[in-house]
């Protein structure tokens, strides 16, 4: 049982237990999947109120579920990988591992490879640019799109809310021109 | 108190967000080169099921659990913002590896490093809400 658990799941059983997550936060009480609005009210929180610009300046007190959602994801990411983790490299496609090894990951046994991703990686530019620019196009965004992920094409596509296609195709000419042509820019 | 449900969904969906490797940097290369269906099966299957399970709420006229009739959230349709902010947010994803939720929980699993990410998150956001009125919307 435990070695259920403890491997990898497959897309089949994550993928629904995934797509749940918009019937539940709509049942539980009209809630609107989604993670990147954290980001606005943790923003908002920490700003006075009429000093900021509209976008931050607005009823954050009655979206303090999603930081408590927040609080319960980092908690989540501890439990499936402390408690249940496995202890075997991530399964890559053979194609993929060829490739990456060639770019220069060597560690393919942690969920971000140790040779891009580590404190030390921060003193480099370019590992600066990969750890903290990446944020801070996460955040920009996600918030100029009102959504990531899980708002668009998980809760937007799964209430038939069409419009977030051009969101999702959006995320996706993105992270090609990234993996395509700025690769070595970051890496 | 009333919120503490929501946080016993977040550690659900951290969890199971962590053992889809939907969370690996690695997985989301591997998907941006087109090299493993994983990760669009993970995400077809999962708006496949939110689909589904958003008509069974419809069709059965399911009250949520505060009593309220069901009436889901619109997002307001902006075409550009949509397609910008959706180019930008991607390029992040792609570097990172991440989008949010998968953030916090790396954060959970211990890559404490990503800490620095979650402030360039926040400070991205500020940005955002700054230079809002010049952008294209």
């Amino acid at each position: 049982m435990l070695e259920i658990l403890s491997a990898p799941w497959p897309w089949y059983v994550s993928g629904p237990l995934i797509g749940i997550m918009v019937p539940l936060l709509l049942w539980m009480g009209n809630k609107k999947f989604g993670v990147s609005s954290s980001f606005r009210t943790i923003c908002a929180m920490c700003t006075p109120p009429k000093s900021v610009a509209d976008y931050l300046n607005y009823d954050w007190k009655s979206e303090t579920w999603n930081l408590f959602l927040m609080i319960g994801i980092i908690a989540g990411g501890y439990i499936g990988f402390n408690v249940i983790g496995s202890n075997s490299n991530v399964p890559l496609s053979q194609a993929a591992i060829d490739q990456l090894s060639q770019q220069g990951v060597t560690d393919f046994y942690n969920l971000l490879p140790a040779d891009f991703f580590s404190w030390d990686a921060l003193l480099t530019w370019k590992g600066f640019l990969r750890i903290f620019a990446g944020g801070i196009l996460i955040g920009f965004g996600t918030r100029y799109a009102d959504g990531c992920t899980s708002g668009h094409a998980i809760f937007g596509m799964g209430t038939m809310q069409w419009g977030s296609m051009v969101a999702l195709i959006g995320f996706f000419i993105g992270g090609l021109i990234v993996t395509n042509f700025l690769f070595s820019f970051f890496f | 108190m009333r919120n503490v449900k929501y946080l016993l969904v977040g550690i659900y969906f951290g969890t199971v967000l962590t053992k889809s490797e939907a969370i690996s940097w690695l997985r989301i290369q591997e998907m941006f080169r087109f090299q493993s269906f994983h990760m669009y099966g993970i995400i077809m299957s999962a708006i496949a099921t939110a689909m589904i399970g958003v008509l069974l709420l419809k069709l059965f006229k399911i009250k949520t659990a505060e009593g309220t009739t069901l009436d889901i959230p619109k997002k307001e349709f902006r075409f550009k913002a949509y397609l910008f902010g959706g180019t930008i947010f991607g390029l992040g994803w792609a570097v990172t590896g991440a989008c949010p939720g998968p953030l916090y929980a790396l954060l959970g699993a211990g890559n404490l490093v990503i800490v620095v990410t979650l402030f360039g998150a926040l400070l991205g956001t500020l940005l955002y809400s700054v230079l809002r009125s010049r952008l294209p919307h």
